[in-house]
């Protein structure tokens, strides 16, 4: 299994042509206190870059965006009972959604851990 | 202050460059994200909203709302009107009546009488040579300096304090923690003021706030400003609050946010907020928007403000619309999570027939709908402090 990460704050993990997506640990540092998670039904078509989950904190509302193209298989059941799981664990069991991937090459842009973490160190 | 006057006749679209307030530093040191708000850089957070919003209500929150206008108004030797008298054109309160020491909260308002912004008016008396003290919104004091040198006569002598920070100490521990520093402050109930010393500095204090919480706004010499945040938050019972935590305090306690809750474009009697105008002055007029505002008593308005609980978790924000079947009724102005109450509420604009207390709308957030009720406000009950009973 492999992780990687998008300039727009996403991590997926590759296993196989399976995905799983979240948002990174900056980034619930960055929204702050999450009260709500809008994820995608199972079956929703995602393209990658577009729209596919929407974060509320106590701020402000913040799309997420897919960071492939493909068809969402599962949400994550525990955040509609505890959002909070982005804030304390974004890059664990804080996922959004699985996903099937219908385009390997556009893993090609994604950005390895230690990229992200200078990507991130820049900001 | 002429020239203020004719900057604003000739505005250009020039956007100014942010501003930095007395307690810039002060907020980096302690951790604060700064971000840009009406036209400074403010604090929005320092350990995470929910944990400073908690704190607030549960023991005392150190806010920094210096961007908003001090503003002092007074009349010259020999002027043939006093400022009270002058101000009273421009606002629906009675401010002649009000004693030395005593605040109001009151409205600018247009001709038409459409909310130019809304403001704190206190009789400052002989300690500031029969002064009234006035805070107005930040983003709005601008403007408000126009209006005010436009309509007022030249022998009121209107001065803007940007050379003071205003504090604002909320929450139940706010008048213990404050008395320890200031002695003497405990005395003011809510809505007095007085001057007080802080080692050599001159505070000017007042005991109200924006949170609903028991609280005071201090306004303190820009040079003193960070020693006395120091000497606040050295207490183990105050933190400091930034601007997010404030935007959810007001909004359990009902309080509106001027630019979302009240604009030109709504009126008083309409945003719930008949309190303001006087009973006394409703009946004199003499002021801008008087007649509109004695329309919308007798006629009704076509939409209030009202409060709206929600269920579920998801919050509806600004700009929501409000349904009753299939129909738009209204839209939402502020709303977000009650960390206190622990689920969603807003605030509102509804058309009359669907204002009533107990009335079942919903909310259209992306294509879902929401289930709200209309709710009476504060959500968060109020707990002012109005002396020993």
């Amino acid at each position: 299994m492999s992780r990687y990460f998008t300039e727009d704050h996403e991590w997926i993990e590759f296993d196989g042509d399976a995905a799983t997506v979240g948002i990174t640990d900056y980034a619930q540092g960055q929204l702050g206190d999450i009260v709500f998670v809008e994820l995608p039904a199972a079956g929703t078509q995602l393209t990658k870059g577009k729209d596919a989950a929407v974060v509320e904190s106590v701020k402000a509302a913040s799309d997420v965006y897919s960071p492939v193209s493909g068809e969402v298989t599962e949400a994550n059941p525990a955040l509609e009972e505890d959002p909070a799981l982005v804030n304390t664990a974004p890059e664990g069991d804080g996922w959004f959604f699985r996903a099937t991937i219908s385009d390997a090459s556009e893993l090609d842009g994604l950005m390895t851990e230690a990229k992200y973490k200078e990507f991130v160190a820049g900001l | 202050m002429n020239e203020l006057e004719v900057g604003s006749e000739t505005e250009t679209v020039e956007a100014p460059e942010t501003g930095t307030l007395p307690l810039d530093a002060w907020h980096r040191a302690n951790g604060a994200r700064m971000v840009e708000f009406a036209g400074y850089y403010m604090p929005i957070q320092y350990s995470g909203i929910v944990a400073e919003h908690d704190w607030t209500r549960s023991s005392a929150g150190l806010f920094d709302v210096s961007h908003m206008g001090q503003l002092t108004l007074s009349s010259d030797e020999g002027a043939e009107e006093d400022a009270a008298t002058a101000l009273e054109r421009l606002l629906p309160g009675d401010i002649a009546g009000l004693k030395p020491g005593r605040m109001r909260y009151s409205l600018l308002l247009g001709d038409e009488g459409g909310v130019l912004d809304d403001l704190i008016v206190t009789n400052m008396g002989a300690a500031e040579g029969q002064a009234l003290g006035m805070v107005v919104n930040g983003a709005m004091k601008w403007d408000d300096i126009a209006h005010l040198r436009e309509h007022l006569p030249d022998a009121i002598t209107l001065t803007l304090h940007d050379d003071k920070a205003l504090l604002a100490l909320q929450g139940p521990k706010a008048a213990a923690v404050l008395e320890d520093l200031v002695p003497g402050v405990g005395k003011l109930t809510f809505m007095k003021a007085a001057a007080f010393d802080w080692q050599g500095a001159s505070l000017w204090i007042s005991r109200a706030g924006y949170t609903g919480e028991d609280g005071f706004e201090i306004s303190v010499p820009e040079d003193s400003a960070a020693a006395f945040a120091d000497a606040l938050i050295a207490d183990e019972r105050v933190k400091p609050v930034g601007l997010g935590a404030r935007d959810s305090l007001r909004l359990e306690a009902g309080l509106p946010l001027y630019g979302h809750d009240l604009s030109p474009e709504t009126d008083p009697v309409s945003a719930g907020l008949g309190f303001a105008l006087s009973k006394k002055r409703r009946e004199s007029g003499g002021w801008m928007g008087h007649g509109t505002c004695v329309s919308r008593f007798a006629e009704g308005c076509a939409e209030r403000r009202v409060g709206l609980v929600l269920s579920g978790r998801l919050p509806a924000r600004e700009g929501a619309a409000v349904m009753h079947g299939d129909e738009q009724v209204g839209r939402v102005t502020s709303g977000g999570f009650s960390p206190t109450l622990g689920h969603p509420v807003a605030m509102a604009y509804v058309a009359s027939e669907h204002a009533a207390d107990g009335t079942e709308l919903s909310i259209d957030v992306r294509g879902k709908r929401l289930d709200a009720r209309v709710a009476p406000m504060p959500f968060v009950p109020h707990k002012y402090y109005r002396g020993e009973a």
